[in-house]
């Protein structure tokens, strides 16, 4: 909403400067969203008339002139190719502060010039400066050109938050600037004008639910090629409204000034009998702004015999316009309920003056004074003679009468505010109230769509109180220690893990290209967004490898070599009827293990460094297979698995990605359910053992694609008596071992918790271990 | 018997000439070894007559103990010093850079994350969480937000379907809190949220703070007095003011836009308000008899204000150069 600070003084003018009054709206809750200034500033410029033209003696695109400013005549050289005698133009006189220039007594080319004409460039006026700026022949010679132009004001333009459709006029605004301030509130005198011709357009409503009120009146012998005046030139312009024609100007300065969108339709262009009904299916309009649009059954139309002619509320037709031969009016003024615009403009992309507020809600107390105050205008303006108004009026929403209890009040707020102060404040909001034993009854205004339930009008006691002026109080509560569980393992936990290990956390998309989708997670069909903001931003990740490599991609574009990156964030899974989130932890690791130093042996990282992080969140917990993963090299992945339940994956990236990605060297990622890491067991104490441990270490050659987990779980699932610990520490293949076979060196511990251990006992645990070991797996001892 | 102090002297610079242990070794020897001049001594106390031999020995002993610390101060200079040549040539250069391993670190939306949690936490919050594919119900209904209700519109949505959004604020984690739990409540729901809406002062994705407190004595001062306490902690500024204007957002009323005093202005930094009884309505819980306050605060907000970054779109660029800043 923006509109000229002096259009609203002339409703009400508190004794506040303009910085103030700003202040004020938006403590108020109207939020001031801009304050500039109409013109920019300057001084000592009045209206002069051009009394006298010579050409410059000694310069041929100059001219003499002479001006007439009112007290006196001025000797002004001019280099304005439309300086004439007769016109009247802003003239500078000597001492006159421009944007960017000091007026001051100058020889031109040996001529003395007093003065300076302007244009409206070097007024701050316009951007152009072609000439002088040429004023009405009747702008009065000598007058402050700020005054003439109503220079001295500001453009007003307020955020104001949906519920306040009550304050998108300037009645409205002004109303509340009134309650705010306690001053008195000047409307403009209600000026009733009774038929002056017997023509009538008949008006019937078939869906009253949603036009509650509809009224209408001829007004016939219109000039509709009268000129707009130009203070309401002024206050529309100021309002960011262009001027059309003097009609349709008035209609939509009544908006503006009243918030009560109108319509004008062109009389001889209407067919019989007006109806407002809602639109058939498929029906077509075409409107003021020469787009055809399609109707559904709910939005609400304005017909005639030959079909629509409007759509109510949100804008009118191109049949029935108003046009430069327009003779005849049919003047509208109507109540839409507020439910059966709202949406529609939007569906049709029609966002107007008018459905924005009648979507938001028009006051319905209003409509008929909005209808005499247009025609009063029309009358002064365009001339014509009005008929009588057509109405049709059937039920109106229903005001309740809403309960302020006082000690609900106070203890809303938490404030102390006499009952007394309250009463005044709704006054002063133009609530008629009566006083019960518990507070207040007060009957809400026909303005107000906002206030249905007490809380409501505790926040206009609030907001007239001023928030300002609540303190600040630290509450009181009960103090309860909070519940902690110790085995709940939580991201923070877990992102604690990957910042030690060295790894960056990032915060990257959950919207994710589709070829992201589609390549790297195999998902063919992944969740897509109706209004995605980019192509690239089109689907809902099912995983986050896509944002890492992105991620990753970004640095090596700005010189980094290496990354170890990690995110937590959800996933996102399409169920039968539903959606399903899933959190993970996801990390990508690529270039050298460690940054390039001077003590270390450079390498790039592998499987195995990745592995171990892994390890680390999963708390060793975690069991490998070998798998295949659309994005990952289908030799060095694997699934994770805990507790044997699938929660993750780890592994190279596929190298025709690492291709496609561009990427100098390869990634190992990995990804994690985090929710099923989060369930940690609570440690329960083992006896430690007084006797050491015995060490072995046994070399065997099996074949070599036996994964090494196969053969460690089954030496745990053996159970071998004071075997305590089985750990690989070698592999080896090559020279002395078989082409298809590796070996394997183990270090095996044994322990007795409750006596020393011999070396026969130990031996036997080995023995024993061997012969497993040949059965399961046909190991043989590496000599 | 002869006298053999001289031995001493004799032996004090035999020892002396010694610069390594097996020439001491040898030198050793000389005095004190099986041939040596002092066990040679004490195999000639045997032919003494008895009362000679005490003080024959003794004044033996007198010249072998000085012997053995003469040789025992040598042995340890040798030694001082063999040491000391070895760890001169295992000196360091002490300023060479640390074997390194990467330092790792968190982004900047997680480390204002965990210090609002963290804050809030010390007066009793609870952290919440919920979908962030929400239903249009929980997203918009349910925070009395009708459908068409221009409202809505404040809201630059995201669909999924016809009936499933991505969720534009963490409020729909308070009615999912709600509908589980009997008051009094307490919690702060953080997390994504997304808005159709792509600048440099805006960024489709970004995340929030949602605070809910609900008891039976809970008001608008309260409101403003937590918020304010909390911001007064968050940057450690015991000076800065809180200063609620009023707004509108449909499941709170009053509603509050959150002012803060900052350089000298005032800086808006979220939305609060009490909750609506619409609200409390659709989860069961009595108005009259519980009241609740909310707030929701930007979380890119803070943390830019915090760390005075200037630009909203660094936290989704993932550039190392700004990551590792917050690592130190």
């Amino acid at each position: 909403m923006q509109f000229s600070e002096n259009w609203l003084r002339q409703f009400v003018n508190p004794s506040l400067d303009s910085q103030a009054l700003s202040h004020a709206l938006t403590m108020a809750g109207l939020e001031v969203e801009e304050m500039t200034p109409v013109g920019k500033p300057f001084t000592k410029v009045v209206i002069g008339e051009i009394v006298e033209v010579v050409k410059h003696p000694d310069a041929d695109r100059l001219q003499v002139c002479k001006v007439n400013v009112g007290n006196k005549t001025l000797q002004i050289v001019c280099g304005a190719s439309n300086a004439r005698i007769g016109l009247k133009v802003p003239c500078a006189l000597v001492g006159a502060e421009l944007p960017g220039i000091s007026i001051t007594q100058a020889k031109v080319r040996g001529v003395e010039s007093f003065g300076m004409m302007c244009s409206a460039e070097e007024l701050g006026l316009a951007e152009d400066a072609s000439g002088l700026l040429e004023l009405p022949s009747d702008a009065k010679t000598g007058q402050d050109i700020r005054e003439y132009l109503s220079l001295n004001d500001n453009l007003f333009t307020l955020k104001l938050t949906p519920n306040r459709a009550d304050c998108l006029s300037i009645l409205g605004v002004a109303r509340d600037v009134a309650a705010i301030t306690g001053t008195p509130l000047t409307v403009p005198a209600a000026i009733k004008t009774s038929a002056q011709t017997s023509k009538e357009q008949a008006v019937k409503v078939t869906t009253p639910e949603a036009c509650p009120a509809y009224y209408g009146r001829v007004i016939e012998g219109v000039n509709a090629l009268s000129k707009t005046p130009d203070w309401m030139l002024r206050n529309l312009e100021r309002s960011g409204v262009r001027s059309i024609c003097a009609i349709v100007d008035i209609t939509n300065y009544v908006l503006l000034e009243l918030g009560q969108p109108m319509h004008a339709f062109d009389l001889a262009k209407i067919r019989g009998d007006i109806n407002v009904r809602f639109a058939q299916a498929n029906e077509k309009i075409k409107l003021l702004n020469d787009t055809e649009v399609k109707l559904t059954n709910d939005d609400l139309v304005i017909t005639d015999n030959s079909g629509a002619i409007a759509l109510a509320g949100i804008m009118g037709g191109e049949l029935t316009s108003v046009t430069d031969t327009t003779t005849s009016i049919f003047l509208e003024s109507a109540f839409f309920t507020p439910d059966v615009i709202a949406g529609k403009a939007r569906r049709l992309g029609l966002n107007t003056d008018s459905s924005y507020r009648f979507e938001r809600g028009v006051d319905f107390g209003n409509t008929k004074q909005a209808l005499e105050r247009a025609t009063a205008l029309i009358l002064e303006i365009c001339g014509g003679k009005a008929g009588g108004i057509t109405e049709v009026v059937s039920k109106l929403p229903v005001r309740n009468i809403v309960n302020l209890r006082y000690a609900r009040l106070i203890s809303v707020l938490g404030i102390e505010i006499p009952q007394k102060t309250i009463g005044t404040l709704l006054k002063q909001l133009g609530f008629e109230y009566s006083e019960t034993a518990a507070g207040f009854a007060v009957k809400v205004l026909t303005y107000r769509f906002d206030i249905a339930c007490e809380e409501d009008l505790i926040e206009e006691i609030a907001r007239l109180h001023g928030y300002d002026k609540i303190l600040a109080i630290i509450p009181t509560a009960n103090l309860n220690i909070l519940a902690a569980g110790e085995t709940a393992w939580n991201k923070a936990s877990m992102a604690a893990v990957l910042q030690n290990q060295g790894y960056q956390e990032v915060v990257t998309y959950s919207f994710v290209d589709e070829s992201w989708e589609r390549d790297l997670m195999g998902n063919a069909n992944p969740i897509k967004l109706k209004n995605p903001i980019a192509s690239n931003m089109s689907v809902m990740r099912s995983g986050l490898w896509g944002g890492l490599l992105d991620a990753l991609v970004y640095n090596l574009n700005r010189k980094q070599e290496r990354a170890m990156l990690f995110e937590v964030g959800a996933s996102y899974f399409a169920e039968k009827k539903s959606y399903r989130e899933q959190t993970q932890v996801s990390g990508l690791c690529y270039g050298e293990v460690q940054p390039e130093q001077w003590g270390a042996k450079a390498r790039d990282v592998d499987f195995y460094d990745v592995k171990a992080t892994v390890d680390a969140l999963m708390k060793n917990q975690a069991e490998y297979r070998a798998d295949v993963h659309p994005a990952l090299h289908p030799g060095q992945s694997a699934r994770v698995y805990l507790h044997n339940k699938p929660i993750g994956w780890l592994g190279k990236l596929h190298p025709k990605w690492q291709q496609h990605y561009s990427l100098p060297k390869n990634a190992v990622l990995f990804e994690l359910a985090v929710e099923l890491l989060m369930k940690t067991k609570l440690t329960k104490y083992q006896e430690v053992s007084k006797f050491l441990p015995m060490r072995r270490d046994i070399a065997i050659v099996v074949d070599a694609n036996l994964p090494v987990q196969t053969i460690v779980n089954a030496v745990h699932k053996a159970r071998i008596p004071l075997l305590h610990q089985i750990q690989l520490f070698d592999v080896y293949q090559g020279k002395g071992i078989a082409e298809n076979k590796k070996s394997l060196a183990f270090l095996v511990l044994m322990q007795d918790t409750h006596k020393t251990l011999l070396d026969i006992e130990a031996e036997a645990a080995m023995a024993e271990l061997l012969k497993l070991l040949e059965k399961q797996f046909g190991a043989s001892l590496r000599n | 018997m002869a006298n053999l102090d001289y031995l001493i002297a004799e032996a004090q610079t035999d020892f002396t000439s010694c610069v390594d242990m097996p020439a001491l070794e040898n030198a050793k020897a000389k005095y004190l070894g099986k041939t040596g001049a002092l066990t040679e001594a004490l195999k000639g106390l045997g032919k003494l007559s008895t009362e000679e031999r005490p003080a024959a020995g003794a004044a033996i002993n007198v010249v072998k103990q000085a012997i053995e610390t003469a040789l025992n101060v040598r042995r340890e200079a040798i030694l001082g010093a063999t040491q000391a040549k070895q760890l001169a040539g295992e000196s360091l250069d002490v300023t060479l850079p640390a074997r390194a391993q990467s330092q790792g670190g968190l982004h900047p939306v997680t480390l204002t994350l965990q210090r609002i949690e963290q804050l809030f936490h010390s007066i009793g919050f609870d952290v919440a969480t919920g979908p962030e594919i929400e239903t249009d119900f929980y997203n918009f209904t349910a925070l009395n937000i009708p459908e068409n209700h221009p409202a809505r519109a404040m809201h630059d949505t995201f669909y999924v379907d016809e009936t499933n959004v991505l969720r534009t604020h963490t409020s729909p984690v308070q009615i999912h809190y709600m509908e589980n739990k009997a008051p009094p409540l307490k919690i702060i729901s953080p997390g994504r949220v997304y808005r159709v809406d792509s600048d440099a002062t805006h960024s489709p994705m970004f995340h929030q703070v949602e605070g809910l407190w609900v008891d039976e004595n809970v008001s608008f001062a309260n409101l403003k007095g937590v918020v304010q306490d909390f911001l007064q902690k968050f940057f450690e500024r015991d000076d800065l003011t809180v200063r609620f204007r009023p707004s509108f957002f449909p499941f709170t009323e009053p509603s509050a836009e959150i002012d803060m005093s900052w350089n000298g202005g005032w800086l808006e930094i979220g939305g609060c308000g009490m909750v609506h009884p619409e609200v409390f309505k659709h989860v069961n819980i009595d108005s009259e008899k519980y009241r609740g306050f909310a707030f929701g605060l930007g979380v890119e907000r803070l943390a830019m204000l915090r760390y005075g970054v200037n630009d909203l779109r660094h936290f989704f660029n993932n550039d190392l150069h700004f990551l590792q800043q917050f690592n130190k």
